[in-house]
């Protein structure tokens, strides 16, 4: 049986995280314009094996597949009546292939919407969305609310607080610094880190985001800015792009290893993969930072 | 001199991203009879140009952005009546058709895109996002738009940018407008793989490639 995933991070080990859900989803024949969210009622063993993939990959924390499974996202795809079914389902299967041994993230991210002033979502909606959100994937047997993507610092606040509102687990925050180094709304790393320490959360990080390399800036302005927290480490496999009708991603599984190591030099404590990664990235970090099997 | 000065702060209030300064601005420059037209141009674009500016060199962000382009949205809303009045209409550089392509949902930088390209004096039509090809073609031809902006954020979407000009030649549209492409995985050369006219990288540079595409 596992310890708390607060306990087995005190102890000074590295947790590898999983890769991207969503293009993997996509690579696996979710049609597009279809979120990854519908597969979890409509296609579970497509969810289920690909948590296997990263589990034998080496993933020892993995996320369950609602990123978009907060109301104000399962909207646009009309599956709002089944909010509390989807994330509660989406968290007993990455339960259930994760066994008792590997921990489970609930994966919450943005609603999609702009706050207010620059939108129409209030933060007391954005507050009783994620709630809702995170006493589902609680009710399926979660170790963490994993919050990730977030660019708004705002949007971020709502997120925690909603979380502890619905439940007494552990939050996690990662942020998207995808423009020179900031969010796109202007969040720098250190306002980042220190907001969510002062809220509470336990871990936070940097993922998705621009070139993997410019986590590297990020991890030190984070840990100087809460020297209290975890730091997390997900980035993209590099910004893709077309070529001749071929995806191209810049970053190879080989190269995300070696960067994965010199996170750890810098303090992360859990690294890991978003967009454009596949089990073959988390295998490569894991073999780097764990040797060739994973402990 | 004075008029200077008002110029000036209504660059601020755009700068500053102010709605309501910018609008009391406007209703200022009425009562002193200043040109309307010269207002937007003098004061207010201006401001936006500084923006736009400070957008492109990574200094300023969304919020900025989206708070400036409100501020320049209500000055002109206060200016209309005005420009009515005195039969003068703000040159229109182009009609422009934007929108997001089918199964995309990304939405917040072809927005800005939109909104730059309203701010510098295009008639914008935006459609918003997860639009069909077929609405793009209809509002093409609805409004015999000069250019029409394909925004495309994912790598599976990026193709429906290709059927949108496939569309628009089918009905006999190609040749009477001009494509621009953009998105995160777009790039120069994907633009010119489908035959689209342009490519821009942020919505300065959009603002750019659409203002050669007619000639201006
Ligand atoms: C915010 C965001 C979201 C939000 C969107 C909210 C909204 N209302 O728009 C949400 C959370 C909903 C979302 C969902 C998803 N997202 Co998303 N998202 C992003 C993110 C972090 C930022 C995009 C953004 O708004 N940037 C800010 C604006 C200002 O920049 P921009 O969009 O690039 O626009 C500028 C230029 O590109 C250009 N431009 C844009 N459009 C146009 C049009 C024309 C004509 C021109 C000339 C120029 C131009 O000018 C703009 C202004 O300067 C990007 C990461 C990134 N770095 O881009 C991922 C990203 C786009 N998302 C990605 C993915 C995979 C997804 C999901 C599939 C994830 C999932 N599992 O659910 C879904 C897809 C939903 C769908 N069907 O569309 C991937 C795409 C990978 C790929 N290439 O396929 C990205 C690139 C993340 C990554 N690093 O890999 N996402
Ligand atoms: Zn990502």
């Amino acid at each position: 049986m596992r310890p708390a995933i607060l306990d087995r991070l005190a102890s000074g080990q590295v947790l590898i995280a999983d890769g991207a859900t969503g293009t993997m989803l996509q690579s696996a024949g979710l049609p597009t314009g279809v979120p990854g969210e519908a597969w979890v009622l409509d296609r579970p063993e497509q969810i289920l094996a690909l948590h296997r993939a990263y589990l034998e990959a080496g993933s020892q924390l993995i996320l369950t597949t609602t990123f978009g499974g907060s109301r104000a996202r399962l909207a646009k795809a009309g599956l709002d009546h089944q909010v509390e079914a989807i994330n509660r389902r989406a968290a007993e299967l990455a339960r259930q292939a994760a066994g008792d041994e590997a921990y489970v993230g609930g994966d919450i991210g943005p609603t999609g919407e702009m706050m207010q002033p620059l939108g129409k979502l209030t933060y007391e909606t954005a507050v009783e969305f994620f709630a809702e959100q995170a006493r589902a994937l609680a009710a399926g047997g979660v170790d963490v609310i994993y919050i990730e993507t977030m660019s708004d610092l705002n949007e971020a606040r709502a997120a925690v607080q909603g979380a502890q509102q619905a439940c007494d687990l552990p939050v996690f925050c990662t942020f998207s610094f995808d423009t020179r180094g900031r969010t796109n709304m202007g969040v720098r790393p250190s306002q980042a880190a220190q907001t969510m320490a002062a809220l509470g959360v336990a871990a936070v990080g940097a993922n998705c985001g621009h070139a993997p390399e410019e986590v590297l800036e990020i991890l030190p302005q984070m840990r100087e800015a809460a020297p209290e927290a975890y730091l997390i480490a997900k980035p993209n496999a590099g910004i893709p792009r077309m070529v001749q009708r071929q995806v191209v991603y810049d970053a190879t599984p080989e190269r995300m290893a070696e960067l994965a190591r010199q996170y750890v030099e810098l303090g992360a404590r859990i690294v890991g993969a978003c967009c454009g990664s596949s089990p073959a990235h988390i295998s490569a970090i894991a073999a780097a930072i764990h040797g060739e099997r994973g402990s | 001199m004075v008029r200077e000065r008002i110029f000036e702060e209504m660059a601020q209030a755009v700068i500053d991203g102010l709605p309501d300064k910018a609008r009391a601005l406007a209703h200022d420059a009425i009562q002193a009879g200043i040109d309307p037209l010269e207002a937007i141009e003098r004061g207010f674009k201006a401001g936006m140009d500084v923006v736009g500016d400070g957008f492109a060199k990574g200094e300023l962000f969304i919020p900025d952005l989206m708070m400036s382009g409100e501020a320049m949205k209500a000055a002109i809303a206060a200016l209309e009546p005005e420009l009515m009045k005195r039969k003068q209409q703000r040159q229109v550089l182009g009609r422009v058709v934007i929108g997001t392509v089918q199964g995309d949902i990304h939405e917040i930088g072809k927005t800005l895109v939109a909104t730059m390209l309203a701010a510098s004096g295009f008639e914008v039509h935006d459609l918003g996002v997860d639009v069909s090809p077929q609405r793009f073609v209809d509002m093409v031809r609805q409004v015999d738009a000069n250019v029409v902006g394909l925004s495309a954020l994912l790598t599976t979407t990026l193709l429906n940018q290709e059927t949108v000009i496939l569309t628009l030649k089918e009905a006999g549209l190609r040749d009477k407008v001009k494509v621009i492409v953009g998105g995160v995985p777009a790039s120069p050369e994907w633009a010119e793989e489908i035959g689209a006219d342009g490519y821009a990288e942020n919505a300065t540079e959009a603002v750019e490639v659409v203002k050669r595409m007619v000639g201006v």
